[in-house]
């Protein structure tokens, strides 16, 4: 079957699903889902070659913050507020990222350089709690009642955003496939494996890496920006700091990192994961035994941890990946003789 | 077409390239040859971007690019193998050789069908398969050599620097390669600097010869006046001193 059809089946499917009654609580779900799927899309597209980034809750933190106090200190609509947030992440992406391409910080120092990142924005927000509210959180000013545009407010009625929602989860895969489809892919693929042999056949390394990098960053700064609008209330720990880096490589692991869908299906676990967690413990503290007792808030990242080695050895190419793989086995003809692809026997080491 | 002076390299207190002049006509195929650890591969990533060098000047067509970035040095029409070869594994065959296809040109709006089409041209010239799936895993020590060929043939290079290309290669595989980079010369008037380390067929091949020994120029000639040269039959004694005298008896 066609990656296509699937994602169209899907779209149709999510487009009638308020005309098909789904409770709000489910309704707020599944926004909630959509919103975070868009920010492990934009993860997605630059760590599937990987350049893995523990620093996307820092780029997510800026749509959030930036434009909330926009608009509550300047009264900047967040027409405005937000794409200067998207402008503030793209030079920070830009600021991080060309040193470290042009001084070939790759691999595990890239990942560090990005924690730090992640701890340095979340350290700002929280040094800075005289404007920004610090670790209490921030709200967005209400705008009047009901729906505003001009504040992309959308009251209680779900069903507003979640047409936004939806629109822009959409936006994202098609922006996936978009890069999926792209010379830069083939660059960003061999670059991943050898950036001097690349460079040797006129790929600009600094360069491809920078753009999927700032177009990484500024997907996932809209996804805070819209987890704001929507949520009404944002803090450095819901939708920033190491935590939230980690949760979204976590899920786009687990969703599979290779596929369109992979970060989407990756969303719809972490979300649920974490709803189930918090209906069935709380915030209560966990006790093993008579004196052993610990703080819940750390069990969903314990969890998360463990399924992350699980899926890490077991299944490294995620769910949709380990589906594709195996409805690719399923269909495809049997092997026929091996004559199509064999070129010439395996010999010789290279001198 | 390229003019090289003083062209110095080293590694911390190594010096692996020594002060080295040298110069290639348009339409040149020059044999660059020296004992392993000479300095050959050294000069080529100096050529070709991916090592500045101490010291020296490198023209190409009058236009120094010493230190200039390798795909900035690809992009003006400098095409490079590596000596081992360095296949994109999670690209196909053709996606390998699209690559260079695409990008191989300084950027400059090259369409993806056009890439395409330099990369099936380029594949059909080393006698690679075309089809879009065939994987790099399939290839033997041959193929790859050959895939190194054609990623640096679809940049459309003017000057092409062949690093040990017959490296791993038996004999019939070691005639077709020297006659493929011939005929690469001969059919597409792509000027060529090949580096091996023994003689052998490239003798038969190419115009004229360098031999470069712990990192110095020792020697330069045609092939059976380099072959003759004392100091070259001097430095190659014990290696392969009857591989040499063969070779200057085919020259
Ligand atoms: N990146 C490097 N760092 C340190 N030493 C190097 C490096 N590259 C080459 N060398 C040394 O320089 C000398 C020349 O190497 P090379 O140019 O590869 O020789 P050849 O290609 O002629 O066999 C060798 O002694 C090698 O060990
Ligand atoms: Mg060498």
């Amino acid at each position: 079957m066609n990656s296509n059809i699937v994602i169209g089946i899907i779209a149709v499917i999510l487009c009638a699903l308020p005309f098909i009654g789904v409770e709000t609580y489910s309704l707020h779900l599944i926004i909630v889902i959509l919103i975070w799927a868009f920010a492990y899309t934009g993860w997605s597209i630059m760590g599937r070659f990987g350049l893995v980034s523990l620093g996307h809750g820092a780029f997510m933190s800026i749509g959030g913050y930036v434009t909330a106090l926009l608009w509550n200190n300047i009264g900047l609509s967040p027409w405005i507020g937000i794409p200067v947030s998207l402008l503030v992440s793209g030079l920070l992406a830009i600021v991080i990222g060309y040193p470290c391409f042009r001084y070939k910080i790759v691999g595990h120092y890239f990942a560090l350089v990005t924690l730090a990142l992640s701890e340095v924005v979340r350290q700002v927000i929280i040094a800075t709690r005289d404007t920004t509210g610090g670790s209490l959180g921030y709200t967005p000013e209400r705008h009047g009642e009901g729906i505003s545009i001009v504040a992309l407010q959308f009251s209680n009625d779900r069903i507003y955003f979640y047409y936004v929602a939806l629109f822009v989860w959409m936006a994202g895969i098609m922006i996936w496939r978009y890069v999926d489809q792209s010379m830069s892919r083939y660059a960003l693929e061999a670059i991943s494996e050898d950036e001097d042999a690349s460079a040797a056949v006129g790929v600009q390394v600094t360069r491809e890496k920078l753009k999927v990098t700032v177009l990484s960053a500024v997907m996932t700064t809209f996804a805070g920006a819209m987890y704001c609008q929507y949520q009404m209330f944002i803090s450095p720990d819901t939708i920033g700091g190491v935590g939230v880096s980690l949760q979204i490589v976590f899920a786009v692991v687990v969703g599979g990192i290779y596929n369109a869908l992979g970060p989407t299906v990756g969303a719809v676990i972490t979300i649920m994961l974490a709803e189930v967690l918090r209906i069935s413990i709380g915030t209560a503290s966990v006790c093993v035994s008579k004196d052993v007792c610990f703080n819940a808030a750390g069990v969903p990242l314990l969890i998360y941890g463990i399924l992350l080695i699980v899926f890490i050895i077991f299944l490294p190419k995620g769910i949709v990946g380990g589906v594709a793989d195996w409805w690719k086995s399923r269909s495809a003809d049997p092997p026929d003789a091996a004559g199509s692809t064999q070129l010439e026997p395996a010999k010789a080491k290279t001198g | 077409m390229l003019a090289v002076q003083g062209l110095t390299k080293k590694f911390g207190g190594f010096t692996a390239v020594d002060n080295v002049d040298f110069s290639v006509e348009k339409g040149e195929i020059v044999g660059l040859i020296g004992p392993n650890g000479s300095g050959k591969s050294t000069i080529f990533n100096m050529l070709s971007g991916n090592l500045p060098p101490n010291a020296g000047s490198i023209k190409l067509q009058g236009r120094e690019i010493a230190g200039l970035a390798p795909n900035v040095i690809c992009g003006i029409g400098v095409g490079r193998t590596f000596q081992i070869p360095r296949p994109f594994k999670r690209l196909s065959i053709l996606e390998n050789a699209a690559l260079a296809g695409f990008y191989g040109h300084g950027g400059s709006g090259i369409s993806k069908s056009q890439a395409w089409r330099n990369a099936e041209e380029a594949l059909s010239l080393v006698g690679l398969p075309t089809d879009a799936k065939a994987s790099v895993d399939t290839l033997g020590a041959a193929g790859l050599k050959k895939l190194e060929l054609a990623k640096a043939l679809a940049t459309k290079p003017n000057l092409l620097l062949a690093d040990e290309s017959l490296g791993g290669l038996d004999h019939s595989e070691m005639d077709q390669a020297a006659e493929m980079l011939g005929s690469i010369r001969n059919e597409l008037g792509i000027t060529i600097i090949w580096v091996e380390h023994i003689m052998g067929v490239l003798m038969k091949v190419v115009d004229r010869v360098m031999v470069l020994d712990h990192g110095e120029k020792i020697s330069e000639g045609k092939p059976h006046e380099v072959a003759a040269d004392k100091k070259v039959i001097e430095v190659y004694l014990g290696t392969d001193a009857e591989e040499t005298a063969a070779a200057a008896v085919r020259a």
